[in-house]
């Protein structure tokens, strides 16, 4: 059967690294669906002929072009959010194999190279689902408003360049600003919980993206004037002191953003910050 | 601001262009309702990767100026830019860099701290700016963050996974849109005193290309059927090096050859030795050895045409197979560190690491220089003859003042036919001709937002705008967009619909195979006629669609096969320019008429939709080229170097 009600395992076999993908291979795809906000899921399995150099995405595609399961019922394409499929844009992650990540840089040679392995795909389950794998990540933005995630300019009229940056600062905010905002770190981190009234959101905890979000700009000659500001939120409900330090955001980080460091140093100043408030600085 | 607030801007599209015109316009006071089919932090301008091109106190020192930046961008368009427009462009791109420096964008620094800068195709010069390789992704973001910023302040309203639908059209001013949100099927209308598109490109209609899967044109189709006008849609540029992949091509930026890579294949065909085991002697550098002034670095359309001609016409692809090595293996690791973004991306998807292997990569469909025409009101720098080509290095016969390409704040400049709808970013025809400069599309989308984001609070202060316009005309095309939403959902899952006949992703898969083959490198009359054929069918299929899913929540079946008739459209359009324009210019080459006409072709291909007939009218109306002259367009190519056993000739 197709349909399921329970979590089925996943499908990646041993030993699997050492063979030569299988050309010309079936693979059953086994999705968790869901028709909208408030409606039961299910999961329902897919035989996908791979094609060569195969991602998650191109047999998403095979699939909505003719979606019949393998019990042969004829259903509807399943759902996904995607975008620039080069992993630089984070609209497609999703849990495939039960493990957060983007669907487009994950290759089914690497993953499932066997004739009829399975592999799982789930939606994101910290944030509300829209439909079948698409969940709605409004809060991930509403959060970088939280912390004031910008260089508050004086506007856009010419007014000469920016301040003058060493190369090692310039490394420093490079990489943190590569972060595309995918939510890959908050749906591994066991303190982010799925909050779905946006009412909760400013009390619950920011994730390690905003942190670090805030460190980026602390660093900035211009950006650190809302430091105060930032901090502020940042000790407070939801802040950094809700991070439990399991450390899971920075190893699902697919652009290898040191995010543990990141709360460390927002952490300590926030602390500076508190004893400064404390003398009345 | 006395009766400012009465007033509101409507941009659809949140990648650079959209984005700068939503802070250029907020910033002015005037309140601004954002459109995107995406959070605009996901908008495909996050997939620039090389840089943008400005002037620099460095090159500025050298003898390079704004005007020649200008020059290069007219002469590198092969003379199909109207000119104005693109020197206003030249002379603001060193302040733009300043501000997207202001916000905070990471660029590249040298040791002293100042912006390091990169070689990059068509200059002699260092004039790209860069953060990294994921260059457009930074600026996106720097652009990103400001506009959160005045969302937080309540001036600009997002609306994100909402589909621009339909412009309102009233008395032949446009005065808002009509839009629906992706999730819930909601369909309604938007009142706005201007409209800006900033919908970008139309990659999709070629099937696989570098862009995002949200870059089907379809906005813009929908714009042309409601009456804008199209110019140069011909004019898509094929990208010299991409990696191929099963489910899009993906771009090997012109960096990694800006900062060294070179581009070969092996002399001998049929040589299958391991790429490290071909001796230097026994490969073929073959830009360098037939351009040896700017080597790997000549325009993309000329690479592309290369590159292509090597596999497919000499056979000399590696392997047999349409593919050439681009080789960074030489490169020092504080390079490869510079390239690391796009580096990464080679070796998650191909699965060899390009700091060892050199990379195997085959030109393709990136960037439309054509899109919705516009209109521009000329500026103060009107000299009496127009000017030879520019001496590179010779220093500026202008200085780089606000307001002689373009008058600022003009309402006519980057306005369509159209009045109050606005063409800006990649979705507008103007500055690139028949052929972009590489690093030149990022700047070209932000002087949109910036300069041209001007000339709409013009127009909003200077028109009546959609004040007074009764409530019926909006509710019109709402009813006309719900009676097509409807027409397809009532055929939902009736018939056969596993029939490819009438199934909307092979169509569109026909339609991009089609449209690769007959209209991207090399063009004839015949082949083309025979597509114009295949999409007259492909039109006709497209009448009986049948949709996969009936759902009235989330039906992204059928927001996706709307936009498959739309493509067709566009499909056509650009099928029709390249028939018509019976000349090679830019990235438009016609292997039936392989020179470039001047006398009957230096002029803007303008397509007009019939809705009658529900097709495309091609007519050509002069270019404005006062200010350079055209010359022949060789990039120093070495006439002697074309054989495959020549040495390298000398300079010429």
């Amino acid at each position: 059967m197709s349909t399921q009600t329970s979590a089925p395992t996943t499908g990646q076999p041993a030993g699997a690294a050492h063979n030569p993908p299988a050309v010309g291979r079936s693979v059953v795809f086994r999705i968790k669906r869901c028709q909208g906000p408030g409606q039961a899921s299910y999961w329902q399995d897919f035989k996908v002929k791979i094609p060569q150099n195969a991602n998650i995405i191109s047999c998403l595609q095979q699939i909505a072009l003719d979606p019949v399961t393998t019990d042969g019922t004829r259903t509807v394409p399943v759902v996904w959010d995607s975008g620039c499929l080069e992993e630089v844009c984070g609209s497609c992650t999703m849990l495939i194999n039960g493990k957060v990540r983007q669907s487009c840089s994950c290759l089914l040679d690497a993953i499932a190279p066997n004739e009829g392995d399975v592999v799982t795909l789930e939606p994101m389950s910290k944030f509300p689902v829209v439909r079948d794998l698409w969940v709605d990540r409004s809060r991930l933005f509403h959060n970088l408003a939280r912390v004031k995630a910008w260089v508050p300019i004086d506007g856009t009229y010419n007014l000469g360049s920016g301040p003058r940056e060493t190369p090692q600062d310039q490394e420093t905010r490079y990489v943190l600003s590569t972060c595309m905002s995918c939510g890959c770190c908050l749906e591994a981190c066991p303190q982010f919980n799925k909050e779905e009234k946006p009412a909760d959101w400013d009390h619950a905890f920011i994730g390690a993206h905003a942190i670090s979000q805030a460190r980026l700009f602390n660093t900035h000659g211009t950006g650190r004037e809302l430091a105060p500001q930032r901090l502020e939120v940042l000790a407070g409900r939801g802040g950094v002191n809700d991070c439990g330090n399991a450390q899971n955001c920075v190893k699902v980080c697919p652009k290898k953003i040191p995010l543990t460091e990141s709360i460390a140093a927002i952490g300590r100043a926030v602390t500076i910050h508190k004893i400064k408030q404390f003398f009345g600085a | 601001m006395p009766g400012a607030n009465e007033k509101r801007v409507i941009v659809v599209g949140g990648g650079l262009a959209g984005l700068a015109a939503s802070i250029r316009v907020a910033e002015a006071g005037v309140p601004v309702d954002l459109f995107s089919v995406v959070p605009v932090k996901r908008s495909h301008s996050v997939c620039a990767q090389g840089g943008i091109n400005a002037c620099n106190d460095v090159a500025r020192q050298q003898g390079y100026s704004e005007y020649e930046h200008f020059d290069e961008t007219i002469y590198g368009g092969d003379f199909q830019a109207d000119q104005h427009p693109v020197l206003e462009m030249a002379n603001m791109a060193p302040r733009i860099i300043d501000l997207l420096d202001r916000m905070g964008v990471p660029f590249n620094r040298t040791s002293e701290g100042y912006r390091d800068l990169r070689l990059f195709g068509g200059s002699l010069f260092k004039r790209t700016h860069f953060a990294g390789a994921t260059t457009g992704q930074q600026l996106l973001y720097g652009l990103d963050e400001q506009t959160r910023r005045y969302e937080s302040e309540g001036k600009v309203t997002k609306y994100e996974f909402w589909e621009f639908l339909w412009p309102v059209v009233v008395d032949g001013k446009c005065v808002g849109i009509v839009a629906q949100d992706q999730r819930t099927m909601q369909i309604r209308s938007f009142r706005a005193d201007a409209v800006v598109m900033a919908t970008g490109g139309n990659g999709l209609v070629f099937g696989k290309s570098t862009q995002s899967v949200i870059c089907t044109g379809a906005a813009a189709a929908r714009c042309y059927q409601a009456g804008a006008w199209m110019g140069n849609p011909e004019m898509i540029q094929v990208h010299p090096t991409a990696i191929p992949g099963a489910d899009k091509t993906r771009l090997m930026s012109e960096s990694a050859r800006g900062e060294g890579g070179r581009v070969w294949v092996p002399r001998n065909k049929g040589d299958a030795r391991r790429p490290k085991d071909i001796p230097e002697g026994e490969r073929y550098y073959f830009l360098e050895e037939r351009y040896p002034k700017y080597k790997n670095l000549v325009p993309r359309d000329i690479a592309t045409r290369e590159i292509f001609s090597i596999c497919v016409n000499d056979g000399l692809g590696v392997g047999g197979q349409r593919q050439v090595y681009l080789d960074l293996t030489h490169l020092p690791a504080s390079t490869h560190h510079k390239l690391e973004g796009i580096l990464e991306i080679y070796k998650k998807f191909a699965g060899e690491d390009p700091q060892f292997e050199p990379m195997r990569i085959f030109p393709s469909v990136h960037y439309s220089m054509g899109g919705l025409y516009t209109n521009f009101a000329k500026g103060s720098y009107n000299p009496a003859e127009p000017r030879t080509k520019h001496l590179s290095g010779s220093g500026a016969p202008i200085g780089s003042a606000v307001g002689q390409g373009l008058l600022p704040g003009a309402p006519a400049n980057a306005m369509t036919n159209i009045p109050g709808l606005y063409a800006f970013g990649e979705v507008n025809f103007a500055y690139h001709g028949a052929n972009r400069l590489g690093a030149n599309a990022l700047l070209s989308c932000i002087f949109d937002g910036l300069f041209c984001g001007m000339s709409v609070l013009g127009h909003v202060a200077d028109g009546k705008g959609a004040a007074g316009v009764a409530q019926g005309e909006y509710d019109r095309v709402v009813a006309q967009e719900e009676a097509k939403v409807k027409a397809l959902t009532d055929n939902a899952g009736k018939g056969d619909s596993a029939s490819p006949e009438t199934n909307p992703y092979a169509i569109a898969k026909e339609m991009g195979d089609e449209m690769t083959e007959a209209c991207t490198v090399v063009r004839s009359e015949g082949r083309l006629k025979q597509a114009l054929a295949t999409l007259s069918s492909l039109k006709e299929r497209f009448k009986r669609v049948r949709l996969k899913d009936s759902a009235i929540w989330t039906n992204q079946s059928l927001l996706y096969t709307r936009a498959v008739g739309d493509m067709l459209t566009v499909a056509e359009a650009i099928a029709k320019g390249s028939l018509e324009r019976r000349e090679s210019r830019g990235a438009h080459y016609r292997e039936d008429f392989k020179e470039r006409n001047d006398d009957a072709f230096m002029k803007t291909t303008l397509a007009k939709y019939d809705p009658a007939t529900s097709s495309t009218s091609i007519e050509f109306v002069p270019i404005d080229a006062t200010l350079i002259k055209p010359t022949a367009r060789t990039y120093g190519k070495s006439e002697g170097a074309v054989s495959t056993k020549a040495a390298a000739s000398p300079h010429n």
